[in-house]
């Protein structure tokens, strides 16, 4: 699915990842943990095509593709899907156009017609019961004036009528209450498949009580300094990231 | 220069005189001359002057624009004509300055509301006007509004009585057709006591140079809600200077939207006269291309206690473009519990755009809760980037956020036709790649 090697990236002449590699397959989940400053949000932006980063070295390669050649749209609609930490609110813009607007971008980079009006709101529709929303948000600007839950819950909404291949989930758990944590987990739970890889970025272990990742990476100064299981997420909560810090140092 | 334009104007408005409507009303005859007095006086407004600031009028003086001392309707195309026409409204027309009964739509108004061309009202309602007219705009403070008062050749009239409910909008559709004509228009709004009534008005012209000057005094009843629109969509290349001057009385209700899209020049004033628990909106939306100047100036000025007053305009400049916001707010030394509320978003397409923004607060009474504020932009990169990973190009993300930005404007129209009418101006004038027009 996605094949990381030795990917360095700056931000101005500052370096920021200094030589990451990963290989997500078919169906994994990763969950890419490490203190503040260790590059973690660097690596989901870098991934979906953010701009403000220079690529100095390595490749990551998507699908069989050159990721960072594409254009950040052509990413989404190839499949990859960013889950963004903070969700940008657009007035103006209803929800409902949007996930239309996308929807029939997909189709269309896929040769496809768009998407009827019909099937498109049954389907929104049951989408947004699943997660439990009111289906007055379709018809809210983009995240306007939404709580900090319901942001994260429209992210997994958009996740869940997007179908993307590669979810980067960029610290989901941030400002979330259990309530929230949980409706949140499930819809990403009930969104796992054999072909569907997420790749978790987050600080604390808190969220993979909910989502159990199948490998744990720890990033340290922009290296990844710790691969492992479910277990390492559970050591690190207790020990801190101090350890992993000073055994790779 | 100025002054010489305006000799050149006054030496050429005795010829004109005799035709002018209501010459033998002795009330209007010593108005009238006042008014040529005065702007014989001061010329056009220069930028030396601090409401003229951003605006350059020496454009309009390099030309000397022609009244038509009569109608001449007949090259009004009527599948033109249609575009602007609001169907479920009745529909005053205005042509080159002039009423035409014939374009009008008049069927079903009912009997007790007044409503006909400036001329004839002069004629039928002489008493009335003259307890109106000249009453809401003063002549003295702004030379444009002399230079109608000396100039108007026709005009509109209006008049909704008590508590008579109009259930469907009344259209002033002013139009122009001729190259390097003057369409000088006065228009008179009243409505008495405990009415409701939304009014309409358009300002449109064919592809020619021209100089709209209108100026639409608005009587706001006691216990009254009036709605009035302005939709200005002149010729690129044409002059517009429109006032509006609104007086409201204790507990009245009034709504301006300023629709500013079209003109080579367009200054527009609003000002309101707010008395007791009296409250007012006023929305704006300019948009600007290529190198249109637009000008919106708005006063709103707090007289008595307890009125209200909110107000919001946004603009969208591209190419080199520029708008230019001025708003005051005055609050009497009476006027305590004053709430009032203005705020100016400006949205830059382009490096060669400018916005000038310019909100004034003077504050004489002491316990009041007043704000302001103020934003010249560009779009926001975080949006953009949002979109684009949810799939939408950078273009189309673009257009959406610009389109999303004037929207909130155009969605605050609740008639039907003249919210479809705006849309297309607005889709018209940016790029609208991406953009589906039934905007969910």
């Amino acid at each position: 699915m996605l094949s990381i090697k030795n990917l360095h990236v700056s931000v101005g002449d500052k370096p920021i990842l200094k030589g990451i590699n990963l290989e997500i397959k078919a169906g994994e989940i990763h969950a890419i943990m490490g203190p503040n400053g260790s590059g973690k949000s660097t690596l989901s932006h870098v991934l979906s095509g953010k701009e403000g980063y220079t690529v100095t070295e390595g490749s990551a390669t998507y699908q069989g593709k050159d990721l960072l050649e594409m254009a950040p749209e052509i990413r989404a609609r190839e499949g990859v899907f960013l889950a963004f930490q903070y969700p940008v609110e657009i007035p103006g813009v209803s929800n409902i156009y949007l996930l239309k607007a996308a929807l029939n971008s997909i189709r269309k980079h896929h040769g496809q017609p768009e998407v009827d009006a019909m099937d498109f709101l049954t389907l929104v529709k049951e989408k947004v019961r699943l997660l439990e929303m009111d289906e007055k948000f379709l018809y809210r600007a983009v995240n306007e004036g939404f709580s900090g839950g319901e942001k994260k819950r429209n992210e997994i909404l958009q996740m869940a009528i997007l179908e993307p291949r590669l979810c980067i989930m960029d610290e989901t758990d941030s400002g979330l209450d259990i309530d929230a944590l949980k409706i949140v987990s499930e819809g990403v739970n009930s969104l796992r498949s054999p072909e569907r890889s997420f790749v978790m970025v987050t600080h604390y272990q808190r969220l993979l009580d909910y989502i159990k990742p199948d490998f744990v990476h720890v990033l340290a100064h922009g290296q990844i300094v710790k691969s492992g299981g479910a277990d390492l997420a559970l050591e690190l909560e207790e020990k801190g990231y101090s350890w992993v810090e000073e055994a790779a140092a | 220069m100025t002054m010489a334009t305006a000799s050149r104007y006054a030496a050429e408005y005795q010829t004109i005189a005799p035709a002018l409507p209501g010459q033998n009303l002795p009330w209007l005859q010593v108005l009238r001359r006042d008014a040529l007095e005065k702007f014989s006086a001061q010329g056009f407004p220069s930028p030396r002057e601090e409401e003229w600031r951003y605006t350059n009028v020496s454009g309009i003086e390099k030309k000397l624009f022609s009244p038509s001392i009569s109608l001449t309707a007949g090259d009004v195309n009527a599948d033109w004509l249609k575009a602007y026409q609001l169907q479920d409204a009745w529909v005053l027309v205005l042509v080159n300055g002039h009423f035409s009964a014939e374009l009008s739509v008049l069927d079903g108004l009912p009997e007790a509301v007044s409503v006909m061309g400036m001329a004839d009202a002069l004629a039928k309602h002489p008493a009335k006007l003259e307890k109106y007219l000249g009453k809401a705009a003063d002549q003295s403070e702004h030379s444009f509004i002399a230079f109608n008062t000396a100039w108007f050749s026709d005009g509109l009239f209006v008049h909704v009585p008590t508590k008579q409910v109009l259930d469907k909008p009344i259209q002033l559709l002013h139009i122009v057709t001729g190259a390097d004509a003057m369409a000088t228009t006065r228009n008179v709004i009243i409505a008495d006591e405990m009415a409701e009534a939304k009014l309409i008005e358009t300002y449109v012209g064919k592809d020619s140079a021209y100089l709209t000057a209108a100026v639409t005094e608005v009587f706001v009843g006691q216990n009254t809600d009036l709605t009035l629109y302005k939709m200005q969509s002149e010729s690129e290349k044409a002059y517009h200077f429109g006032g509006s001057y609104i007086k409201q009385a204790r507990d009245a209700r009034f709504t301006h939207h300023n629709f500013a899209f079209g003109g080579l020049l367009a200054r527009s004033d609003i000002h309101v006269d707010l008395d007791h628990a009296s409250e007012c909106e006023l929305n704006g939306l300019y948009l600007g291309v290529k190198r249109q100047h637009i000008d919106n100036h708005t006063r709103i000025n707090h007289l008595k206690p307890y009125a209200i007053s909110r107000e919001l305009y946004k603009g969208v400049l591209d190419d080199r473009a520029r708008g230019v916001f001025q708003g005051r707010v005055i609050v009497a030394v009476d006027a305590q519990k004053t709430d009032s509320q203005m705020n100016n978003r400006n949205l830059l397409l382009s490096d060669d755009a400018e916005a000038d923004t310019k909100p004034q607060l003077e504050i004489y009474a002491d316990d009041v809760k007043c704000g302001h504020g103020v934003t010249v932009g560009q779009l926001d990169e975080k949006s953009i980037f949002y979109l684009q990973s949810r799939c939408v190009d950078e273009e189309t993300a673009r257009n959406m956020l610009t389109f999303a930005f004037a929207n909130e404007m155009v969605d605050k129209v609740k008639i039907k036709g003249l919210h479809d009418m705006v849309l297309e101006q607005v889709l018209a004038r940016f790029p609208q790649e991406g953009v589906n027009k039934e905007w969910l």
